[in-house]
């Protein structure tokens, strides 16, 4: 079965995706990397090869979650299913 | 431990190096010109032209001495010929190689001209390539071994599966003796805390906060902006890292899981308490951060990219690696090794690393990396502050 994101940590917010050709709508299969687990998502956009799809609602503020890690903040809401980028997340540094 | 044996030539104070340079080294700015017109003459030499040296004072200077000096004493280094525009700084940088024991000669511009100097300097590289010829490849064990590390242009699959898998390698090297070292003080940017628990002590994770700390300030000094496009550099975004808090912790998947950092070395300090893994406080940017590697001592270095960073350094080998599969399909004559198979689960890690050691040896036996045949030679010294 084809993997088209991963994650790497069981409490993450975002995955990331590894195939070039993903389309909104597509019911997409995952891997936690922590756990070996395979979980399901359905794109909402088309997410890019290396770009972050949200795994849950994220709220704008929230903090966003890679590695188990703080990696910045949502400054939009964003769906399960969502791109996750520059233009709803930003550093929480500099 | 047998199959983790190389080919290398060891030096006069018992170093080894991977690679036979006759590096035609000039002190400034100003003697570059003389310094490619010897690497001209004499073929087999290597000429290492850069911008700086004239008016830097202080700390900036001690750097900026250290780097020529190590770059001279490198292993890596058979020999050297030094050029400068007068004989005093030139001595220095002279008397500082020498201590290696390997041969090394300066010669000044001043009262000589570019065309005498050119010629006596000619005279004593031709000497000194011949010599190093003949030196024979031996071999050489692991814990003769420094490697570096440094990642560029990366992008989420660097985090995913380029730099764990140097961490994979650093976490089956270290217990052999290798002695290792990462760097990049700013893209620790949002790791540090955990950066600062991998140290051996306390006391040392204390020392990397400071230096971390210190960045920071520059950093705050002189920003204009959150650093988007910078740090995170623009080929970082379009790969997908948002923020420099992501791209730290896949910066940090280097150096494994196991591992403890046993110093924090100034920007080209030679590591001096032995084997193990070492942080030194460099710049992000690649050809800054290998240029103070290879100064400090390093030999070869471990070089992950996601979108397809095509940096090399002349004198140490820089092998490349991506689990970008589309940096591995459009840039792959910049790839020495392709570990995108992790993104598709096909290739564990374990696999991956010792995919890495191989290709490593088989570099450090004489295989050219794919930036060497390319000709990618980026030398490029650290500057603290404007000179005087």
């Amino acid at each position: 079965m084809e993997t088209h994101f991963i994650v790497h940590d069981k409490a993450d917010t975002v995955g990331v995706m590894v195939v070039e050709n993903a389309v909104p709508g597509q019911e997409l299969t995952g891997w936690i990397m922590e756990t070996d687990e395979t979980i399901a998502l359905k794109a909402l956009d088309a997410v890019p090869l290396g770009h972050k799809i949200a795994l849950k609602e994220i709220n704008s503020g929230d903090t966003v979650l890679k590695y188990g890690h703080d990696v910045g903040r949502a400054v939009a809401s964003i769906a399960k299913g969502n791109h996750v980028h520059v233009h709803n997340m930003k550093t929480k540094r500099w | 431990m047998g199959r983790y044996q190389f080919l290398g030539y060891r030096r006069e104070n018992g170093r080894v190096g991977i690679r036979n340079h006759v590096v035609i080294l000039p002190l400034d700015d100003l003697s570059n010109a003389a310094a490619e017109a010897v690497a001209n003459n004499i073929k087999g030499t290597l000429a290492l032209p850069h911008a700086y040296g004239r008016l830097q004072f202080g700390e900036d200077l001690e750097l900026f001495f250290r780097t020529l000096i190590g770059t001279g004493s490198n292993a890596n280094v058979a020999a050297c010929v030094v050029i400068g525009i007068e004989p005093g700084w030139t001595g220095r940088i002279v008397d500082g190689i020498a201590k290696t024991g390997k041969p090394v000669a300066g010669f000044a511009i001043e009262g000589n001209g570019d065309i005498t100097t050119i010629a006596n300097a000619s005279r004593k590289a031709r000497e000194f390539v011949q010599w190093a010829s003949e030196k024979q490849r031996e071999s050489c064990s692991i814990e003769e071994l420094f490697v570096s590390t440094k990642c560029g242009e990366s992008d989420t699959t660097s985090g995913l599966g380029s730099c764990p898998t140097v961490g994979n390698l650093i976490d089956k090297l270290d217990p052999l003796g290798a002695t290792t070292c990462f760097g990049e003080t700013s893209e620790l940017t949002g790791a540090e805390v955990v950066c600062a628990s991998r140290a051996a002590t306390k006391e040392i994770g204390e020392k990397f906060m400071q230096v971390f700390r210190a960045y920071q300030e520059v950093i705050e000094r002189h920003k204009t902006s959150d650093l988007s496009e910078s740090q995170p550099t623009k080929g970082n975004i379009a790969g997908g890292l948002t923020t420099i808090e992501e791209k730290a912790f896949g910066n940090f998947q280097k150096i494994g899981k196991k591992a403890k950092f046993i110093d924090v070395l100034k920007p080209a300090e030679a590591p001096a308490k032995g084997p193990g893994l070492y942080y030194m406080d460099t710049s992000s940017a690649a050809a800054e951060c290998v240029t103070l590697q290879a100064a400090a001592g390093f030999v070869v270095h471990l070089f992950p990219t996601g979108q397809g960073n095509v940096i090399g350094n002349p004198i140490e080998p820089v092998i490349k690696l991506t689990a970008n599969p589309k940096t591995a399909r459009t840039m792959s004559e910049h790839i020495d090794l392709d570990v995108s198979g992790i993104l598709r689960r096909e290739m564990t890690m374990d696999q991956a690393g010792d995919q890495l050691i191989e290709i490593m040896l088989r570099t450090c036996n004489g295989r050219l990396t794919c930036a060497e045949a390319l000709g990618h030679r980026e030398f490029v010294m650290t500057k603290l502050y404007q000179s005087a």
